[in-house]
């Protein structure tokens, strides 16, 4: 079952690529006929065929009327379109009741198994083999993960369904799917990092799906390359891990890490502590992945993709990869003290940094993108408190409203016609009310207001790392209150601004403007149930009394580090009420500005207009990389190419050859003189060479 | 021995002599008559060495036909040459330096000559005395026995020189008149006759 | 005093450098040059002569005769070269041939 749950959507990319690289079957004949050329006899077509997904057949002729770039003529979806989606979204569903029957198995129950598959490295002291590790850790990845990437499949159905591009969009995203799924279920660090790998690359391909936009390739090279800074530091852990312990292999690692504490690495005649760099290369490669302060400039860009992808890839799951690593790797964290501090900070800075970009961006994709990353930076400092189980827990319950934000937020996109831009939104509630309460929904559970999701998890995060009392964990702590204030007005701001007050669209568009198929509707209520019951349900096994039993060995934590424990007994009052607070002052906060005095928020942002630039660029992040990285690797880059390669290289090799060869030439030619008494006198001159070597040497 | 030397130095003398003005002279014409000169002293050397059939066959071969060659070519051609002598001085320094050079290690080079003792016994064809065998007469035992081929050889070389020199320098002039011996044989009576009737006192 | 083997050969290198210079320090007329050549050939001649001579070996004599066969022939050729050349190009200056250059 197991193997079932990783290898099906491997299964599915295969056909599903199979199909986009070969094309299915062409078109049904109802269509053939008339070619694809007339827009309206198109719809009546795909009325026809696709009846089953869409319930407004009329509405598609005042569609396609309004053009702009994104659909060319719609084709109806061809044998292997269909053929695609079903493969891809059946695979993952399957894997998706497999993965939750699993998660009672293993993780309720507490029976965590590893399944070998193969071997695949044997060479000398190293032995890496294909295994599948399934505790509860792992379990509890594999729900979020085939849950979300099921949702997400049956969405894109939706939602692409004007691309002419289906197969290779379904292949992708089942791509993603299994990479991620061998990530989770890793036995040992080089198959993580083949995981890591995987998803990185998929992420690449979906953000750069529509590869015709010069921004999109931008920003995937941009993913992609600032992915590789953190892989980069990532290999180093790894290699540090294996001269310390010898093996990649988990179990392996932990027996070994408690006996590694005063352990050396000896570089460049310093000396370090072993774990300690181990640790922090390993993070930092989490910091790449799960875009953390120093290498998060990508996320926001790789909002390029679809919306689909930015919820499946850029909120759920690939993201959160950093903070499975670390919580995997909790066995030799829990030894490198100073590493943890870091990551705690880390994390906290992200936290506040991002909610403070968040709350100025217009685009509403970015804003759930830094919102985003302010709850990974949450996700990390409760990490670096030791409080990994509130860790794993948010990163569950963060999954389901995230995504469900997401979709939502794709939802709304494909109501109004493209529209990202929410300065161009407003007053659309009544016109698609079941994607507004659902988005109320995730805002909820995203603010952390008691019942919903986030209340749980949020709430234990910010009280751990009080507890704590280290300096660190306070500091945190100050930053999660702050960066909570942030997160519920900037999420309500964008409440307020998509769907309420005047419409500032034009009125066509607000005309149009519908509800989304019932096809992406089914996958935001399963994420709503998520969102909605994922915290009651599941807290006391993740953070709550049982967890001991639930976790089982998968997560270690020394004990005079428990902060969880240290939550649930030693905090005072004020902390546990200190995130409702905050979170109620947020949603006021928007509430004035952006339903009661449209106008305050720009006159805020122009009398103080120096903070507010500097936080709506960003924190001028990619203009300081720009300068320190990018500008003097493109000179280095050139004066190699033109000083280096052109100068020195060419010159002293074909060009200075072929100069130097014409140069010779033209100066022996000029011995051909044509005059006889010339030759006649070279000869004569020869002869005297010859006799006079003769005379010396012979 | 005294007019052995006397008589070596002064045919040395003027060989010399006379091979320098071969090649400064402003006239060709007396150009050829000093290497006529010069193929003399040659002769008169190679008499006082005793080989007087390569004397005498110097001055009929060379002086006979070659140089007498030489002169009516350097008639013929009637060259201008006064405007001729320019030229010759910028190349003197460097060209008598190297021919001094090259004189300077031919003659360390033969000057210093060291026959070896016993050549005499390895000798290809050793000279018979003078008194019982004339020059000629050995040569001409030599030449037709061992080097029979080489004789014949020198001969087809004489044969395709001539050869050569009517090939180079035919031509054919338009409008020559010469005989075709085949299309005067083949004529017929037909082509060349034909009868007229005339009337008195007119023409054809 | 004795006139013994180096002298001849003295006599015979001195020629043949004329020769060779006769070759290139004129540039009057190709006719020197065809003159020079049979100096050279004059030189060696007696070369040979000399050795033949000082060595008792007639094998000399009758390489210098073949020499002179060959000169005579070349001789005629070349000069039936020249006398072509000339009735093309109207000239036997040696600066005006030079259509080989390179």
């Amino acid at each position: 079952m197991e193997v079932l749950v990783v290898f099906l959507p491997l299964l599915a990319f295969l056909i599903a690529g199979s199909i986009a690289l070969f094309g299915g079957p062409k078109a049904a004949p109802a269509a053939a006929g008339h070619g694809s050329h007339g827009h309206g006899h198109d719809d009546h077509g795909h009325a026809q065929i696709a009846h089953a997904h869409d319930d407004h057949t009329h509405d598609e002729h005042a569609h396609d009327d309004g053009h702009d770039d994104h659909h060319a003529a719609a084709a109806p979806p061809t044998v292997g379109d269909r053929v695609a989606q079903f493969v891809t979204a059946g695979a993952v569903i399957v894997s998706a009741v497999l993965s939750w029957i699993l998660f009672f198995d293993v993780a309720v129950h507490g029976h965590p198994r590893t399944i070998e598959l193969m071997t695949w490295i044997h060479s000398g002291t190293l032995d890496v083999k294909w295994a599948l590790r399934v505790d509860q850790l792992t379990a509890v990845m594999l729900i979020v993960v085939n849950t979300v990437s099921a949702c997400v499949h049956v969405y894109s159905v939706g939602y692409m369904a004007e691309d002419p591009q289906k197969p290779r969009f379904m292949g992708y995203l089942s791509l993603f799917t299994f990479a991620m799924l061998m990530l989770v279920t890793a036995d040992n660090l080089v198959q993580l990092f083949f995981g890591w790998e995987g998803v990185g690359l998929a992420s690449y391909l979906l953000i750069n799906f529509w590869y015709e936009k010069p921004s999109a390739n931008a920003a995937a090279m941009k993913a992609f390359l600032v992915n590789r800074v953190g892989d980069f530091g990532f290999a180093l852990g790894i290699f540090a891990i294996f001269v310390l312990t010898g093996s990649v292999q988990f179990d392996a690692i932990f027996a070994k890490a408690p006996t590694l504490t005063g352990e050396t690495l000896h570089f460049l005649s310093w000396d370090f502590n072993g774990l300690t760099i181990a640790c922090l290369l390993l993070f930092m490669g989490a910091m790449g992945k799960s875009a953390q302060l120093g290498l998060h400039t990508w996320l926001p860009d790789a909002m390029e993709g679809p919306t689909p992808v930015s919820a499946l890839i850029h909120a759920a799951t690939m993201v959160t990869a950093g903070v499975f690593m670390v919580c995997r790797l909790s066995p030799v964290f829990e030894y490198a003290p100073t590493a943890l501090e870091v990551v705690t900070v880390v994390g906290g800075l992200t936290a506040f940094v991002a909610a403070t970009i968040g709350f100025t961006q217009f685009d509403i994709k970015r804003v759930i993108a830094y919102s985003t990353m302010s709850q990974l930076g949450y996700m990390f400092f409760a990490a670096g408190v030791s409080a990994y189980g509130a860790a794993m827990f948010h990163l569950f319950t963060h999954a389901f409203f995230k995504a469900l934000l997401f979709l939502g937020a794709g939802s709304v996109i494909h109501a109004l016609h493209h529209e990202q831009d929410m300065r161009k939104m407003g007053g659309v509630w009544r016109k698609i009310p079941f994607t507004y309460a659902v988005m109320w929904i995730g805002n909820l559970a995203l603010a952390g207001l008691p019942f919903f999701a986030g209340y749980y998890s949020k709430d234990m995060i910010l009280e751990a790392a009080f507890a704590s009392g280290s300096g660190v964990g306070r500091f945190a702590f100050a930053l999660g209150i702050a960066a909570a204030l942030l997160t519920a007005f900037y999420s309500w701001r964008l409440l307020f601004m998509t769907f309420h007050g005047t419409p500032r669209m034009d009125k066509q568009v607000y005309d149009h403007a519908h509800e989304s198929p019932v096809v992406m509707l089914v996958p935001l209520a399963v994420l709503t149930l998520g969102a909605l019951f994922a915290g009651v349900g599941f807290h006391e096994y993740f953070i709550g009394h049982d967890r001991a039993e639930f976790w089982g060995k998968a997560i270690m934590t020394l004990h005079g580090h428990d902060a969880i424990e240290a939550a649930h007994h030693h905090t005072p009052g004020w902390v546990s009420i200190a995130p409702l607070v905050v979170g109620l002052i947020g949603i006021a906060m928007a509430y004035i500005g952006y339903v009661m005095m449209p106008r305050l928020p720009g006159q805020i942002a122009a009398t103080f207009r120096g903070i507010h630039q500097f936080l709506y660029n960003k924190w001028y992040f990619d203009e300081l990389y720009d300068a320190l990285f990018t500008r003097p690797a493109k000179a280095l880059g050139y004066g190699l190419w033109k000083s280096g390669d052109g100068a020195v290289i060419d010159g002293v090799g074909p060009d200075g050859v072929a100069a130097a060869t014409r140069d010779v030439a033209a100066r022996a030619s000029r011995l051909q003189s044509g005059y006889v008494y010339h030759y006649a006198f070279a000869m004569v001159i020869g002869v005297v060479l010859f006799v006079a070597w003769l005379s010396v040497f012979g | 021995m005294i007019l052995q030397g006397i008589a070596f130095y002064v045919f040395a003398a003027l060989l010399v002599a006379s091979g320098v003005m071969v090649i400064s002279a402003r006239n060709p014409v007396h150009s050829v008559l000093f290497l006529i000169l010069a193929f003399f002293q040659a002769a008169g050397l190679c008499l006082l060495m005793g080989a007087e059939f390569i004397a005498m066959i110097l001055v009929i071969v060379y002086v006979g036909a070659v140089a007498v060659l030489f002169l009516f070519v350097v008639m013929m051609l009637d060259i201008n040459f006064r405007e001729l002598r320019k030229g010759a001085m910028e190349a003197l320094p460097l060209g008598a330096l190297v021919g001094l050079i090259l004189l300077a290690e031919l003659a360390a080079v033969l000057g210093g000559w060291i026959v070896a003792p016993n050549v005499a016994a390895i000798a290809g064809a050793p000279t018979p005395a003078i008194d019982q065998v004339s020059n000629t007469q050995a040569l001409g035992r030599l030449m037709y026995t061992q080097y029979v081929y080489l004789f014949q050889a020198s001969g087809i070389v004489l044969l395709i020189a001539m050869i050569g020199a009517i090939v180079l320098t035919l031509r054919h002039r338009p409008g020559v008149r010469k005989q075709n011996i085949g299309a005067q044989i083949s004529r017929r009576r037909e082509e060349v006759v034909a009868i007229r009737k005339v009337t008195t006192g007119e023409g054809v | 005093m004795e006139i013994g083997l180096g002298h001849y050969l003295t006599v015979s290198a001195i020629v043949f450098t004329l020769g060779v210079l006769g070759i290139f320090l004129n540039r009057k007329n190709v006719i020197i040059i065809l003159m020079s050549i049979e100096m050279m050939l004059l030189a060696v001649n007696l070369n040979l002569v000399a050795f033949s001579t000082f060595l008792h070996d007639l094998v000399g004599q009758i390489f210098a005769m073949i020499i002179l066969t060959v000169a005579a022939a070349e001789a005629a050729i070349g000069l039936a070269i020249l006398v072509v050349y000339f009735r093309n190009r109207g000239s036997i200056r040696v600066e005006d041939i030079n259509m080989m250059k390179g």
